[in-house]
């Protein structure tokens, strides 16, 4: 149980760091969502208007939602990977 | 419709439970610590963890239930494919971590980490047992109801197949066998469907137009007609010269052929006028009419292209209307509706609200796409699986590996529902048939390996609501609320009793619950478990005033609250109690607007007349940032 990777993860800065990283991406997201709400009850129409190759803005919008998910998931990881420079942390979790 | 038993499609799923039997025996075969059991030692590699994930989360509701809403409703079903991702964003950014960090076994581990408050345990003991169960009734429900059509064997019979295997899964090698059988499962789910969106590409679309007739062709043929046979509906029966009664539907373009059930009122089923049977059964349904630019094939279609013809084209969707025949027979009439595909494609088909002048019809939608976003985080079969990897970056790692399934799996969906849609294969009965029957416009072979992939994705999902069940009842309840002493081994002995009553329990649920329209029910454990779990453990991570009463009544008046105005709500009015919606006494079905903020509301109130914590979680993060 006392793995460098285990210590390093345990570590208060980092386990503060990290929250903060996922709050603000966590905020991202839900600007992203609540968008796809507010369009799906009150703008509804311009949800159909086609907008690339074709597709229309949901089928574009619910599509990228999926793929904003994975991307700031792999931003999360990258900046999670990250050492912290305080004498918490070194190395990475990886 | 009738469905052929598919001898292969029993063959694959034998040879399944078969293979994840002998892998749970052989797991199992050395004694086990309680770590084992409850975490599976907390050694699960994360990308094996994120699979998992996958396979404990894409329940029979994500697969069948959604491909099924898509290809009967359009996009409205892909709402709840993006709600339902959307919800592991919680998970990764605000709970993974925490969870990892502060539990053990189970989800009441956690938010009792600094308190050592039976009334949490407690608390949470009872939201996870109702979650999980309200969870359960519709896999095992849906066991039942796939059985009958795709193995041709009696409902009650799917139950016992899922309920024993199941149990002997868990007994086996708790955690451990559970996460493996996750892990085949979600890979062979999402392997086939992605295998399936090739074939609807490269098949394309072909157009099949709808065809009508008039009055005055029908009795040139010989028929009797008789106009609006049904009061006021838009509807002509004919009879032929052998006495067979037809239902024709009346439209602006003249009369459309419709598809009828009719029970007499002495029992007998007659299909289309005639007794069903092989040769005589309800025609499949789901065609184009019209494609762009008039022509009768589009060949191959791009991932891109898919959907911008799908846009240009006229679909033949179908609906139903109940209607009474002067002798007595009730008579459920399917007919076509053309419409174009842009509608289709756009909000609103399913979720009339969305089209409603009247705003609590809106808040309605609001508030299921709130609960779908914070439900997933909280549900506590998916949490117990941050308990089997060995650290807090695993458990992050996981949850990316497990986003990454799931929101591809959710990408196929949109293609395996509009795929079904105008595969010509649907049956207008069962939406929930959709996704097997779309495999079935293909070949055989597909369709078995399709129907047994259904049929095992029950197995994965109860696996995880039984582990869930397993720690709350005697993990939080047995060891730590009632305090009974335990040792490593009764650990695992009460962890694997109460599998067993819980395997027994929900079989007998399966069986009682056979008749009820329980699909919504997984709609009511997102919202249950919104309501009560997610205000707890965010507060705890991020209030440093929270208190355990604060926590307590949090957990249980969003448990209460939510299933109270549930209870109440027009769906349940209209779906379970067969009354008018329009009395409920509640102005929108959905209760997380409402009571996920009751929650919070709830907590904060509670933490502020009760005595300040000594060591509060959220004040370490705090001291620890400055």
């Amino acid at each position: 149980m006392n793995s460098p990777s285990h210590h390093h993860e345990d570590h208060p800065h980092v386990v503060s760091r990290n929250a903060r990283y996922g709050l603000i991406l966590f905020a991202v997201y839900v600007v992203l969502y609540g968008g796809f709400i507010y369009l799906s009850v009150f703008q509804t129409e311009t949800l159909g208007k086609p907008i690339v190759a074709g597709m229309n803005l949901a089928v574009v919008y619910g599509f990228g939602l999926i793929v904003a998910a994975l991307v700031l998931s792999m931003v999360y990881w990258v900046l999670c990977s990250k050492p912290v420079h305080k004498d918490a942390g070194e190395g990475s979790d990886s | 419709m009738l469905y052929e038993t598919s001898i292969a499609a029993v063959a694959i799923f034998g040879a399944f439970v078969a293979a994840v039997l002998g892998l749970s025996f052989f797991l199992g075969r050395k004694g086990q610590s309680a770590k084992g059991y409850y975490a599976a030692h907390g050694q699960i590699h994360w990308a094996v963890n994120g699979v998992a994930f996958a396979g404990d989360y894409l329940s029979a509701a994500s697969f069948l239930g959604i491909c099924g809403m898509i290809a009967f409703s359009g996009y409205d079903g892909f709402l709840y494919s993006i709600g339902y991702l959307a919800g592991w964003i919680v998970a990764l950014f605000v709970i993974a971590e925490p969870i990892k960090r502060l539990g053990k076994f189970t989800f009441a581990d956690a938010l009792d980490s600094r308190f050592n408050s039976r009334g949490i345990k407690l608390s949470v003991a009872i939201s996870t047992l109702v979650v999980s169960v309200f969870y359960l009734i519709p896999q095992m429900v849906g066991a039942g109801a796939l059985v009958t059509p795709l193995l041709g064997l009696p409902h009650y019979v799917g139950v016992i197949i899922v309920g024993v295997v199941v149990t002997l899964i868990v007994t086996t090698a708790g955690m451990v066998s559970t996460t493996w059988v996750q892990f085949i499962k979600g890979s062979l789910l999402v392997f086939f469907c992605a295998i399936l969106t090739v074939m609807i590409l490269m098949r394309g679309f072909h157009a099949t137009p709808l065809e009508t007739t008039t009055a005055d062709a029908l009795r040139a043929a010989g028929s009797t007609v008789v106009d609006k046979p049904f009061g006021d509906k838009p509807y002509v029966k004919s009879v032929d010269a052998q006495g067979v009664e037809s239902i024709w539907r009346v439209t602006d373009a003249g009369l459309v052929a419709t598809q009828t059930v009719a029970t007499a009122a002495d029992g007998a089923k007659l299909v289309n006028g005639k007794p069903q049977s092989k040769e005589n059964d309800l025609r499949p349904v789901g065609t184009i009419s019209a494609l762009p630019g008039g022509v009768k094939e589009t060949g191959a279609v791009g991932p891109t292209g898919f959907f911008s013809t799908l846009n240009d084209s006229t679909i033949v969707t179908w609906s139903s209307d109940k209607v009474a025949a002067a002798d007595g027979a009730a008579i459920t009439v399917y007919y076509p509706v053309p419409k174009p595909g842009s509608e289709l494609l756009t909000p609103g088909q399913k979720f009339k609200g969305l089209k409603s002048e009247k705003f609590t019809d809106k808040l309605d939608f609001i508030s299921l796409m709130l609960a779908l976003f914070c439900g997933t985080a909280s549900l506590p079969h998916i949490l117990i699986r941050y308990y089997t990897v060995k650290d807090q970056a695993s458990a992050r790692k996981s949850t990316i590996v497990g986003i990454a399934a799931i929101g591809f799996f959710y990408v196929l969906t949109l293609y395996l529902g509009l795929g079904a849609m105008t595969s010509g294969a649907m049956d207008p009965t069962s939406s929930n048939m959709a996704a097997p029957l779309l495999a079935h416009s293909f070949n055989d072979t597909l369709f078995a390996i399709i129907s047994a992939i259904a049929f095992t994705t029950v197995l994965g999902t109860v696996s995880g609501l039984i582990m869930a069940g397993s720690g709350a009842v005697a993990h939080d309840l047995c060891e730590n609320f009632l305090r009974i002493p335990m040792d490593d081994h009764k650990k695992v002995l009460y962890g694997k009793t109460v599998a067993v009553f819980l395997g027994i329990g929900a079989m007998i649920l399966g069986v009682l619950f056979k008749k009820f329209n329980v699909s919504f029910l997984v709609g009511w454990a997102f919202n249950i478990a919104a309501s009560a779990n997610l205000p707890a453990l965010v507060m705890l991570l991020f209030w440093r005033r929270t208190t355990k009463q604060g926590i307590t009544a949090a957990v249980f008046v969003g448990m209460i609250s939510s299933l109270a105005w549930i209870l109440l709500s027009g769906d349940t009015y209209d779906k379970v109690y067969g009354w008018d919606k329009a009395d409920s006494i509640v102005p929108f079905s959905q209760p997380g607007l409402v009571t996920i903020p009751l929650g919070f509301i709830t907590l904060i109130v509670v933490s502020l007349l009760t005595p300040k914590p000594e060591h509060p979680v959220a004040e370490e993060l705090a001291e620890s940032a400055e």
